[in-house]
């Protein structure tokens, strides 16, 4: 297999030139993704190969053109609609939740809403409380929806071409940070598997659950716990928000009998909850030790960096988090 | 509570124009008895349930068309099986007029597996995909971007279908309206759209939530070429839609009629109606009923007797008896199929596209 070396970015941008290339049905819908290139630059000179039909920019009405989705999905379409952030998803809500999660479950199985949508999520940035949350476990909460966080290169590209062939509306979420990360993939771009979760490092002594933005963070701590405490940590990248994969979590308990939960969204009703619940339904007697959590701090985001830092999981609090434990 | 003050500044609706009646041009007869009978249809459909609501064998909200029933008729004259409907809470009217069968809509709000919507939609969200309806939408002003939505698959298609686009006047106080109307006019596309100004949302009247009343000069502001129309006049308004579907269907651009109408009933079933009163109410039932307006023009030419006025109440009545009677014959859905339809089976069942 020869390999090509490519950005995040580059890799959301290949998979959106493939559909474009080989699917006449498939459109880009966005603020700004034409002549800019899209605010993280993902769609960087694909109008000039697209043309403007195809590669559209909309004005800023969250609502209307996520709800455009949705009716060209109806109407025959594929279109990928690109939010500039999550936080100004939230203008969309509406569409969201009453049409794309709703609308073939309301018609009795009549229609099929296969729409993309892909935004950009997290912090790190210094941008502060109206453009850095992690609100994924929003989505998560939706039945109707999948809810995608690709975390490495070769999942920013293929889960995107999976999401172009699923029949119901797919919500992408790509961690701001992780756009110049590179990865050496296949050349080929190729769907991959968006049913199931990927251990990223085998380990034997706690597994760490975790997605998107957070992975890095996560295999660093894991490093440390090796190299400084003689602990071998197996870190499971989620990939997949809804549904949950929990027989991959399970089956790693199964080894380790401890978990740590890492999720930059805030602690309270999210998505390191709804697994450390699931966790106590389905595998209590797998737990030598109380399941636990590394979120983010409860507050809006602060703008100076210190700060900033201070209200997102680090490698550090996550060393800290398995060091309570008892082994 | 007493009621709110209103603003001094508060802006009246200018007063509309009415059709003079009877209308001046000669009907055809046979076309004419087709609107009258569409419209009879829908009446008698809601009258009766409204009666099977009483029965409690419909339940959740109920939203009768009675009163608005020319505007759903009228504008559906001028659409052709391939265009799209987009509509509201409020869309009984439109989806028989649509087409869709009074069995299949009474056995949805009976809560039957053989309604429209397999009973998960209820008297608000009616769906025919087969027969272009979409919905059914209760999210006040939440259709628009569905519509513009379907209208951009048909022209990057290059179809030339319209697509038909209903919603009251409490839309237009939404974000939603505004980003619609601005993105149909910014990309030219081929959508209607059908602002059926009842004068209330909900229980505000007009006056009290619209700084600018004169709906369709709001959509002449974004470049729409708009029409304010009598709504009581099932002639003007199958007029005023063919010209404006005309223009949509070759590609000219969206365009927008204001349709004044009036609901003889609550907004729901729910609605103690009292923000208006009964006067006003009795004055719109005895002088402008869009059913009993044509019925007059028709007698004064000529085009209906009282044979046939007759024979089409009895036609409807026994379609209306044998919904009733199918949609209490009619099995329910099993629970086991609750989760069903939340994601397309693995087969691929469902699937549109």
């Amino acid at each position: 297999m020869s390999t090509v070396k490519l950005t995040y970015r580059e890799a959301v941008r290949a998979a959106l030139r493939h559909g474009l290339a080989t699917d006449e049905r498939v459109f880009l819908m966005g603020e700004d993704v034409g002549g800019y290139g899209g605010a993280f630059a993902v769609s960087l000179g694909l109008l000039d190969e697209f043309g403007p039909e195809r590669v559209r920019n909309a004005p800023l009405s969250e609502s209307a053109f996520v709800g455009a989705g949705i009716g060209a999905a109806l109407g025959g379409m594929r279109p990928v609609v690109e939010v500039m952030t999550i936080n100004f998803s939230l203008l969309a809500l509406d569409q969201v939740v009453n049409n794309a999660a709703t609308l073939r479950y309301m018609s009795g199985g009549q229609m099929s809403v296969p729409l993309v949508v892909r935004m950009a999520t997290g912090g790190g940035r210094q941008m502060a409380a109206q453009h850095e949350h992690s609100l994924e476990a929003w989505y998560a909460h939706i039945p109707g929806i999948r809810a995608l966080a690709p975390a490495t290169v070769e999942d920013a590209r293929g889960m995107l071409l999976a999401a172009l062939q699923d029949p119901d509306p797919v919500f992408i979420f790509e961690h701001a940070l992780l756009y110049p990360l590179e990865g050496e993939i296949d050349e080929e771009p190729t769907a991959v598997d968006i049913d199931h979760a990927a251990v990223r490092l085998e380990g034997s002594d706690v597994t760490i659950v975790t997605s998107g933005g957070s992975l890095g963070k996560c295999l660093a701590a894991a490093s440390t716990l090796a190299e400084e405490h003689d602990l071998a940590a197996e870190v499971i990248d989620l990939r997949t928000l809804r549904p949950l994969d929990m027989g991959t979590i399970l089956a790693s308990l199964a080894k380790t009998h401890r978990a740590v939960i890492v999720d930059e969204g805030w602690k309270t009703g999210g998505i390191a909850g709804e697994i450390s619940a699931q966790i106590m339904e389905q595998g209590f007697d797998l737990l030598d030790w109380p399941v636990q959590r590394v979120c983010g701090v409860e507050v809006p985001m602060p703008y100076a960096k210190h700060l900033e830092e201070a209200a997102l999981p680090s490698p550090e609090r996550v060393v800290a988090a398995v060091k309570e434990m008892a082994f | 509570m007493s009621a709110p003050a209103r603003r001094p500044t508060a802006r009246k609706p200018t007063p509309r124009a009415r059709s003079t009646r009877p209308g001046p041009e000669q009907l055809d007869g046979e076309h004419a008895l087709h609107l009258l009978r569409e419209m009879i249809r829908i009446r008698r459909f809601e009258e009766r349930a409204a009666e099977q609501y009483s029965l409690t064998r419909i339940r959740g909200f109920l939203h009768l068309y009675i009163g608005e029933e020319a505007v759903g008729v009228g504008v559906m004259q001028a659409l052709t099986p391939d265009d799209a409907v987009v509509a509201t809470y409020r869309e009984h009217g439109q989806a028989l007029a649509r087409g869709l069968p009074p069995a299949s809509l009474m056995s949805e709000m009976f809560g039957k597996a053989t309604g429209c919507s397999r009973d998960r939609g209820g008297s608000m969200h009616f769906f025919d995909v087969p027969r272009r309806f979409y919905g059914g939408n209760a999210i006040v002003g939440g259709g628009l971007p569905i519509a513009i939505g379907l209208a951009l698959a048909d022209k990057l298609q290059s179809q030339q279908r319209v697509t038909a686009c209903f919603f009251g006047d409490g839309a237009v106080a939404e974000g939603e309206f505004h980003e619609s109307l601005n993105l149909a006019a910014l990309w030219q596309l081929p959508v209607l759209f059908v602002c059926e100004n009842n004068e209330y949302a909900m229980g505000t009247s007009i006056a009290d939530e619209l700084a600018q009343p004169d709906i369709h000069l709001r959509a002449e502001s974004y470049g729409i070429p708009a029409e304010s129309v009598d709504g009581t006049d099932v002639v003007a308004v199958e007029a005023a839609a063919r010209k404006a579907a005309e223009e949509v269907r070759k590609g000219l651009g969206p365009r927008f009629l204001e349709i004044h109408t009036y609901r003889f009933r609550a907004h729901s079933m729910a609605d103690p109606d009292l923000y208006r009163t009964k006067e006003e109410v009795e004055q719109h039932r005895r002088d402008q009923d869009p059913i009993a307006l044509f019925e007059e023009r028709l007698r004064v030419q000529k085009l209906l007797t009282d044979d046939e006025l007759e024979a089409i109440e009895s036609e409807v009545a026994t379609e209306l008896d044998a919904a009733i009677a199918a949609a209490e014959a009619a099995p329910i859905e099993p629970v086991e199929d609750l989760t069903r339809f939340v994601y397309t089976e693995p087969d691929g069942a469902g699937a549109t596209t």
